[in-house]
């Protein structure tokens, strides 16, 4: 030990006798991680077997006490919470959760996109909303909350596909845990909003979009920020081909922003709104938001 | 011969760790009622599965099936108290110090291997060590990297779009799920053994746990 060092020891340990404490180092020894590391220990003073263990058992007293009446007092609180106090707990929960996802979203954010000799094996999850046969020859696209009328615009497939096509090979992940590489082509949902311009509320866009089937068996509710994502679109084609009735026909959302749980299939009505909208799975406990 | 009492465990040490245990649980108990939905690790030898994370009946027995959205509220509720008193856990030993009692040195590995050579009666031989045994020191570091390991591999699938950066930097969506699971494994091994090693060491170490304190014999002056 330098004489610095030795002076500066006796110092802490002069510094330890008049507070008290009694702060010592583990001995010297290139083969102990703790003296290599400094590791400091605190020790009471010299006590005979009686002393030691009286005190050692005031602690423990002390201690299993605080600890029990802690242990309890978190397991009464939370076996007293009802079913329903923790459901709207976790449901408030998901709207913290949205509004710091909201904060810290950012639209030039892109996911990665993939070769198309990537594309996965499809998979078809969920038919809700699709159960009955659909007549491709009279579907329309009804959008409504447009600027400058109140009834819903009624439009074609070819209407849509006259827009800017765009194709992305993507990952879409479904809420049970699985992922598919997927190639889209379709419209850029920003580029419909373009074209077809909602009503303005304060000089905004609305705040949300509600979609559903024509049966309105199956809907969802977006916020605007992800719906208008360059990663969101109208899609009219999967994997080169025009969507089959099973993925969709005759237009989807496709979208890297969400779970698939939110990539509607058979799109019957758009609308533009200021209310938040009804959302299929977050009645059954899902996070409304759901998003990446 | 005397004794003393040594200071063991920190007040901080032992209401982070005592904390930590039902919430590591929950993330755990929620994490398996999120897995079940989408159940396909398994341990294969070859082209043969040795075994499946998890047979039905294990899933049947625990009532997990068909709780998903349960799963995630319960998870997305907690990961934020798992995560701030693991961050507090973190600030505060390399602000108290107690970094040094936890942090192995790359000699520590082969010290490791004589306290494991002991526990297995395989040794006499006991490497000298501070509060924590070298093997302790590897296990416990081990375990805080798990954590900080499960919370980067949990936001890279909880958000691929935003953090995209950080989910290809674990190799992309699926492998930051697979090594997700696995962490929670390991987890669960690390709990098993934990138990395993504190029965074995007996009441005066679980005490210590609790009161913060132990009885040291020591045959040095008070004084020095």
């Amino acid at each position: 030990m330098s004489k610095d060092k030795k002076i500066l020891v006796e110092k802490v340990r002069e510094f330890e006798r008049r507070t008290g404490r009694n702060v010592d180092a583990w001995p010297e020894d290139p083969q102990n991680t703790a003296s290599i590391l400094n590791e400091r220990r605190t020790l009471s003073e010299s006590l005979t077997d009686e002393e030691a263990r009286s005190r050692m058992s005031g602690h423990s007293r002390r201690g299993f006490l605080v600890a029990g009446l802690s242990a309890m007092a978190g397991i009464v609180g939370w076996k007293s919470l009802s079913d329903e106090a923790k459901a709207a707990l976790y449901n408030r929960w998901f709207g913290l959760n949205e509004r710091v996802s909201q904060a810290l979203y950012r639209p030039s954010r892109l996911a990665p996109e993939f070769d198309r000799s990537q594309i996965s094996p499809t998979r078809v999850n969920g038919a809700i909303g699709m159960e009955q046969d659909l007549d491709f020859s009279s579907w329309r696209l009804a959008v409504g909350g447009l600027a400058d009328r109140t009834d819903d615009l009624m439009l074609t497939l070819d209407d849509v596909r006259r827009l800017p096509r765009v194709e992305m090979t993507t990952e879409m992940k479904c809420i049970e845990g699985w992922s598919v590489i997927v190639n889209w082509a379709g419209a850029r949902f920003s580029d419909f909003v373009a074209t077809y311009p909602p009503m303005r509320i304060a000089e905004e866009l609305p705040p949300y979009v509600s979609i559903a089937t024509p049966d309105a068996g199956y809907f969802v509710g977006w916020d605007t920020p992800s719906i208008m994502h360059p990663q969101t679109l109208l899609a009219y084609e999967m994997n080169g081909e025009p969507l089959k009735a099973e993925h969709g026909a005759p237009l989807r959302i496709a979208s890297t922003t969400k779970y698939g749980i939110k990539l509607i299939k058979r799109i019957g009505r758009i609308e533009f709104t200021a209310e938040r909208p009804r959302d299929y799975w977050a009645e059954s406990g899902y996070d409304w938001y759901s998003g990446h | 011969m005397s004794k003393r009492l040594e200071k063991k465990h920190t007040l901080a040490v032992r209401w982070l760790h005592w904390i930590n245990f039902p919430l590591l649980a929950m993330m755990i108990w929620s994490g398996l009622l999120i897995y079940w939905a989408n159940a396909i690790y398994g341990i294969w030898l070859g082209p043969y599965e040795v075994f499946h994370f998890f047979p039905a009946a294990f899933f049947e027995f625990l009532g997990v099936p068909f709780r998903l959205a349960e799963g995630m509220q319960i998870h997305f509720f907690f990961m934020w108290l798992f995560a701030a008193n693991g961050l507090v856990y973190l600030i505060y030993l390399v602000a108290s110090g107690e970094w040094r009692s936890i942090v192995p040195v790359p000699s520590s590995f082969r010290r490791a291997a004589v306290v494991a050579l002991n526990d297995a009666h395989l040794s006499k031989k006991k490497p000298p060590q501070g509060k924590y045994n070298d093997a302790q020191r590897i296990a416990y570091t081990s375990v805080i990297m798990m954590g900080a390991g499960s919370i980067i591999t949990g936001l890279a699938i909880y958000k691929p779009l935003q953090l995209a950066w950080l989910t290809s930097v674990l190799g992309g969506y699926e492998w930051a799920r697979w090594m997700h699971f696995w962490l929670t494994i390991l987890f669960v091994a690390f709990f098993a053994v934990h138990i395993i090693q504190v029965v074995i060491a007996g009441w005066g170490n679980f005490q210590s746990m609790i009161t913060g304190r132990t009885i040291v014999e020591t045959t040095e002056q008070t004084e020095k």
